[in-house]
């Protein structure tokens, strides 16, 4: 069990590419952390430093107490999950689980009680004398698991483990390693570009973009108070409407709507709105009104999605809703905003205006 | 199981296409293979002016002829020798240019070269090499307290047809490694670093164990190269001397017929040749195609 504390890390790979640009983290004794972020926002270069599988360019990376810059991959105690789960392909499962042990010098008793623990934690004790291509993906994303797991390292290093599984199997293996990671109690550090992966699975999470990190926090904090326009856009799905200022001050309608949009903070020239904080029934609350002509209606089951077009002006908006509103595309729709649900950014710095929400 | 199918007009047009590959085999596979089966079974007189049929009899003569025997052990160490050090040499070769990333292509290139070069260029080369009287390594040898002499020491001139005939090799050899070192995955390798293994154990514990289908392909490849391919390298270096120390059967099939106009000797000894090429080519399809999987 260790921290892994990460200082200014910077990569430049050869050939000029900046993949990395200053990244200060701490991530805690037996925390959860995930980055998220686009792809080639270098998520993987990131954790490849602190895997050892890439040289660091600039900066300074701790686990536990040591600094390990300059250590090899197998000196620093961490075990990684790959996307493409890299089972060594000529060897039974039990042998992949063993490989790691035997090279660190194991009892051969040792090495057999800690496989057949794994496997017995993993549910995988049928296939140890199977070869990885006898296995279906998700029995394969098991064994690259249990291989992590049976050194009992300081560190899980996961580089978007699950994105080789379909949809349904994504969500069990999702949950299972939520779960294991609980009871292991293992500082972890997951890479994923799927939002929803990243939201369920983090203790706190980092997203990050073109090498920088835009915003660090619990994953309801990210959601709740987005710091960028950035942020906003790539957390939640759909993803958060982002409306002119301007065009609230002219065409959002309601008694109170001058008051509310004067509250918002100065230097504000964008506004954020997710597609759930728009209402199709007035609330109590003081509010803001804004017309729209329904384009494509989306039923999605559980809930559904309204794709409209605010009124006098060519800007496409998201609404999400529950249940099944009996509306017809074409048709003329009010939507209702109270104050919290708006999100303050300026357009230039893209970042969010401090505010009370 | 309909398929899209081009069709033209008129019968002959399909035989017409097939024609000059049929013609091809025919003339220069079949055709000789088919004299060389029958003239194993005939005799003729030392002035050629008679021919009889005798039956296995060539064969008989030759399974009691020590020189043929020699021979045969003489194929075999040479086969092997050239085998292990044209590829092991290549392997290296394909180890140490798949870790370089910018260079990589410049050295490819250079090293398939030799591969383009006939046989027997390459066989004058290395006799140059290694002449006792005027070439580099033996002068080097020298130095070192080894008189080298492949006119006089079987051993060395089984060396130096070894070497000669690996070294054409290894260009065909280290493209393949190559090619098979570049198809595994480099995060197998990375997995294999963390989990505590250092560039030798990984080489041999990871690397080498998925090298198999290329290496089995490639030990097929270079036993028939060095038993039926090499005639140009030992005409052009030992012509089978000293004391037939380097006379593989390709090299005294050559010699019997052409040289000792023994033709019906010849022509069994090319039957028997044809019979371990038919054999290997199964070994290849059948045996290692199926069995080396993972
Ligand atoms: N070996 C390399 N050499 C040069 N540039 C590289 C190398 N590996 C990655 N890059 C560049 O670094 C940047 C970050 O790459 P990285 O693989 O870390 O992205 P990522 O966030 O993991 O993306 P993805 O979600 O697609 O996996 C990209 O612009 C990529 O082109
Ligand atoms: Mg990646």
């Amino acid at each position: 069990m260790a921290s892994i504390r990460i200082e200014g890390l910077e990569k430049t790979y050869p050939g000029g590419v900046k993949a990395v640009k200053g990244i200060d983290l701490e991530v805690a004794d037996g925390e959860f952390v995930v980055l998220v972020g686009p792809s080639g926002c270098g998520k993987s270069t990131l954790l490849r430093m602190v895997a050892g599988l890439e040289t660091i360019s600039a900066g300074a990376l701790h686990i536990g107490e040591r600094r390990v810059n300059e250590l090899e991959p197998a000196q620093r105690d961490i075990a990684m999950v790959f996307q493409n789960y890299a089972l060594y392909p000529h060897m039974t499962v039990f042998d992949n689980l063993a490989y790691g042990l035997k090279n660190r010098g194991f009892k051969r008793d040792e090495i057999r009680r800690r496989v057949e623990a794994a496997a017995t934690m993993l549910e995988i004790e049928a296939f140890l004398p199977r070869k990885p291509r006898q296995l279906s993906g998700g029995q394969r994303q098991r064994v690259a698991m249990g291989r992590a797991l049976v050194r009992e390292p300081a560190a899980f290093l996961f580089d978007e483990p699950l994105s080789n599984l379909d949809a349904k199997l994504r969500v069990q293996m999702r949950v299972e390693i939520k779960k294991l990671q609980r009871r292991l109690k293992t500082t972890s550090l997951y890479v994923t570009h799927d939002q929803l992966e990243a939201m369920t699975l983090a203790d706190r999470l980092v997203v990050l973009n073109d090498g920088r990190i835009e915003q660090v926090g619990t994953p309801m904090e990210i959601y709740a108070r987005p710091a960028s326009l950035f942020v906003a856009t790539f957390i939640g799905s759909p993803a958060m409407n982002l409306i002119p200022l301007d065009y609230l001050h002219t065409n959002g309608g309601g008694d109170t709507a001058t008051a509310l949009l004067h509250d918002l903070p100065e230097g504000t020239d964008i506004v954020g709105i997710r597609p759930d904080d728009l209402h199709m029934r007035a609330p109590s609350e003081p509010h803001l009104v804004v017309e729209s002509t329904l384009e494509l209606f989306e039923a999605a089951g559980a809930e559904s999605h309204l794709y409209v077009c605010l009124a006098g002006s060519d800007q496409p908006t998201v609404i999400r809703t529950a249940g099944q509103p009996p509306v017809a595309e074409g048709e003329t729709l009010r939507f209702y905003v109270t104050r919290d649900a708006l999100h303050p950014f300026n357009r230039e710095s893209g970042k969010r205006i401090g505010d009370h929400g | 199981m309909q398929t899209k199918r081009m069709t033209f007009p008129g019968r002959w047009l399909p035989y017409a296409l097939l024609a000059p590959q049929v013609i091809v085999t025919l003339i220069f596979f079949i055709w000789p293979s088919l004299q060389a089966l029958y003239m194993s079974l005939l005799r003729e007189d030392a002035f050629g002016l008679n021919t009889s049929f005798v039956g296995l009899a060539n064969f008989r003569r030759l399974f009691a002829d020590t020189y043929y025997l020699d021979s045969l052990s003489v194929t075999a160490v040479f086969a092997i020798g050239t085998t292990l050090l044209s590829m092991s040499a290549a392997l290296l070769l394909a180890t140490t240019v798949n870790r370089m990333l910018r260079s990589r292509n410049g050295y490819t290139t250079l090293l398939v070269w030799p591969y383009a070069i006939a046989p027997a260029i390459a066989g004058v080369l290395w006799w140059f090499i290694f002449n006792p009287s005027i070439g580099i390594v033996p002068y080097v040898l020298e130095m070192l307290g080894y008189r080298w002499n492949h006119r006089t020491s079987g051993t060395d001139a089984m060396a130096l047809v070894i070497i000669a005939a690996a070294w054409k090799q290894i260009a065909y050899n280290f493209l393949f490694f190559l090619a098979g070192l570049q198809s595994i995955p480099q995060s197998l390798i990375e997995a294999a670093a963390i989990d505590g293994a250092g560039p030798v154990k990984r080489f041999w514990t990871i690397v080498f164990p998925l090298l198999t289908p290329t290496t089995f392909f490639l030990m097929v490849v270079n036993v028939v190269y060095a038993m039926f391919d090499t005639f140009g390298v030992i005409h052009a270096t030992t012509q089978g001397g000293p004391a037939q120390a380097t006379n593989i059967l390709v090299y005294k099939v050559y010699a019997d017929g052409f040289v000792g106009l023994n033709l019906g000797s010849s022509a069994a000894q090319s039957v028997i040749l044809m019979a371990i090429v038919v054999a290997l080519t199964v070994v290849q399809f059948r045996f290692i195609e199926r069995r080396v999987n993972y």
